[in-house]
């Protein structure tokens, strides 16, 4: 990292909504730089085993097991096929249950009707508000921030800092505004608008930054497609990014399991209304966008960088003036098999998978069975739901019976194909359209290839077979 | 931790951008326990076929064996927070990586083990992996200190956070520091009480 002076903002300059909630959580800034920032709440999954390990090398205890939750999604069999596969699963489960049981914290296994993707079912439960700050050993812990949190992932050490402290030492953030302004066109949605950002800023563009996403655009999402939008900062590179609370964000809270309640309620949101960027405020770096630019955007490689609107081609490496940008093409075009120039509607798909911590909540789900109602899928797809929770509404709601009508495998909340530990994978060689969040190499399995995109965009590469343009799917 | 001064040891040149978490540590072997190394893992189905035999890849070869510093290019440990991907650097005697850029939570989880991640400009970046492909090529030698890194008669500099820095150099462990604040956090969170009683939930 660049080395930078941290930026000193005196108490009469207007201040960002990032500032704001900064300054809520500094306990002391060291003569370094480094401030020590109190942690509201810490949330665990399978994977934070090698924090505990930690905690037992020094005998310590968890400092507020009061404000610590645990999760079963990662390593969580979503079927029948998966539980065979991974046999490693339930150990990885069992572990979290007993880390629970030794040191006191509130943890939901994989039959409790309250689990789900961390990233999902805890915001179900109240458990994110707007104005604290959140950590989980999780990248895409980024998402919390469509609350107005100040959210962010982190690696296994800062996960036993925190359970041993409930705080940990942090330098203030550049700071970047995106602003979305306009209407989106019918059948774009928040993915559209994450994978545009990642295209034109790069899949580093926001390294150092958190990101504040501003503007009628954003005002006018859900709370569901904030979460996807916050969700994707990390593809970006970004630590953290958020949207200011308002109307949609309370509404979303009121009589949530472990938000507050009554006259606490009424209190928090009077608070709640002062988390905003004051006018004037200035930001490191600022983009703007215009929401009727915004096509259904699908990658081609194997960085989230790498993603072009449906209706273009695969680029010409040989006309790319960055000789590096030129070299990762090359490697991506060859990895996904496919030829400059092609059209990317000519790219046939194998299977479909929807789900994922981005793209797996009832807004998600109803948009993919839009598309595939009264109709037949023409390869093979998985549809797991976010949660237990999302998964009881969908079922309410009939939308389960669309899925497998269709032909796709209706399946239990969990990460699922979107991380490919848990039996859930795309065979090498295989082509997904995928709602998930990264296109990595082998993310979904070795030697898989996959393509990011909407659950629309999902839902109609399974109607056709070949990634397709919603738009031209939906019924009138 | 073990701390960084001054390291010196070949260099592994890997020319690639944008390697992934998942790329350095495949999610697969995240289960297993730390206890049995890591280091087998490291950059596992890029260094392996399928079937287990070794691919020509950069740090396969015998002349790459004991290399503990890596060259490599831009958005080096994008993507997941797993800190297994420092542990497979780590356990397979990775001390420093040198790239134009680094992913931020890999960064961090790098310090925490005393895995060096130098940012060096994209030009020089390209010089160094240049210079340490070169058949013979002379050992790198990375000083933290003066911020250098040598190969035969090429310096360059590099850029690490300042904070980092001292970390590294000392071998110090934030928890420790942190308890010693003890009082100001209890503080921090009776004032806070007032302030936001709507911050702690009512788990009854």
């Amino acid at each position: 990292m660049p080395d930078r002076t941290p930026i000193t903002r005196s108490l009469t300059r207007p201040l960002t909504l990032i500032d704001k909630l900064w300054n809520a959580h500094a306990i002391t800034t060291r003569a370094d730089g480094q401030t020590l920032l109190f942690i509201d709440r810490h949330l665990l999954h399978e994977g934070s085993f090698h924090a505990f390990n930690q905690l037992r090398e020094r005998n310590a205890r968890i400092a507020r097991p009061d404000l610590t939750f645990g999760i079963a999604d990662h390593y969580v069999p979503t079927r029948k096929a998966s539980t065979e596969a991974a046999p490693a699963a339930h150990t990885m489960i069992a572990q979290l249950a007993r880390n629970a049981a030794e040191f006191g914290f509130l943890s939901a296994g994989a039959a409790d009707p309250r689990q789900g993707i961390v990233h999902v079912a805890l915001p179900e439960q109240g458990l994110t508000l707007p104005g604290l700050s959140l950590v989980c050993g999780d990248s895409h812990t980024s998402t919390h921030g469509a609350f107005g949190a100040y959210a962010f992932g982190i690696g296994a050490s800062e996960v036993a800092h925190v359970l041993m402290t409930q705080t940990l030492w942090q330098k203030r953030p550049d700071q970047m505004r995106i602003t979305v302004n306009g209407t989106l066109p019918p059948g774009i949605g928040a993915k559209d608008i994450a994978l545009h950002i990642i295209a034109r800023i790069g899949a580093d563009g926001a390294q150092g930054h958190a990101i504040e996403y501003a503007g009628s655009t954003i005002r006018a999402l859900s709370m569901e497609a904030r979460m996807t939008l916050c969700n994707l900062s990390i593809e970006a590179g970004a630590r953290l990014g958020l949207i200011a609370p308002d109307e949609t964000t309370f509404a979303f809270l009121k009589n949530r399991r472990f938000a507050p309640k009554a006259a606490l309620f009424d209190r928090a949101i009077t608070d709640w209304r002062h988390l905003t960027t004051d006018p004037d405020a200035e930001f490191d770096r600022e983009h703007t966008i215009n929401a009727p630019d915004i096509a259904p955007t699908v990658t081609w490689g194997t960085s989230p960088e790498q993603a072009l609107p449906i209706t273009g081609h695969i680029p010409n490496p040989d006309t790319m003036p960055d000789p590096n940008k030129a070299q990762a093409a090359r490697d991506a075009i060859a990895y996904m098999d496919l030829y400059a120039g092609q059209k990317l509607t000519d790219i046939p798909i194998d299977r479909i998978f929807i789900g994922s911590c981005t793209n797996s909540r009832i807004e998600d789900l109803r948009a993919a069975s839009v598309i595939l109602a009264n109709r037949t899928a023409r390869i093979p797809g998985l549809v797991s739901p976010g949660s237990a929770a999302v998964k009881h509404q969908a079922e309410a709601e009939g939308l389960h019976h669309i899925f497998q009508a269709a032909g796709l495998e209706w399946a239990d909340p969990g990460c699922s194909m979107c991380v490919g530990m848990n039996g859930d994978t795309v065979p090498s060689g295989e082509r997904c359209a995928s709602t998930t969040n990264r296109n990595f190499k082998g993310r979904q399995g070795r030697g898989s290839r996959t393509h990011l995109m909407s659950p629309a965009m999902a839902a109609a590469a399974a109607i056709t077979g070949h990634l397709t343009d919603a738009r031209l799917l939906r019924h009138s | 931790m073990i701390p960084f001064t001054t390291l010196t040891s070949k260099a592994t040149a890997l020319p690639i951008a944008n390697i992934d978490t998942d790329q350095l540590i495949p999610a697969r072997f995240m289960s297993q326990p730390r206890s049995a190394g890591y280091g087998a893992f490291l950059l596992h189905d890029l260094r392996h076929n399928p079937d287990g035999t070794r691919r020509d890849f950069p740090l396969n070869p015998p002349e790459a064996e004991g290399s503990a510093i890596l060259i490599t290019r831009r958005n080096f440990g994008c993507g997941s927070s797993r800190e297994a991907a420092v542990y497979a650097l780590a356990d397979h005697g990775i001390r420093a990586v040198i790239a134009p850029s680094f992913g931020d939570i890999f960064a961090a989880n790098s310090i925490k083990n005393g895995l060096l991640p130098a940012v060096v400009t994209e030009p020089d970046s390209e010089r160094l992996l240049e210079a340490a492909a070169l058949p013979g090529a002379r050992p790198t030698t990375i000083d933290l200190a003066a911020q250098t890194i040598t190969i035969g008669n090429l310096v360059v500099n590099f850029t690490i956070d300042r904070v980092w820095k001292t970390q590294l150099l000392e071998g110090l462990d934030d928890i420790d520091l942190t308890l010693r604040e003890a009082r100001l956090i209890e503080g921090f969170v009776e004032q806070d009480r007032a302030a936001r009683p709507w911050a702690v939930p009512d788990l009854s």
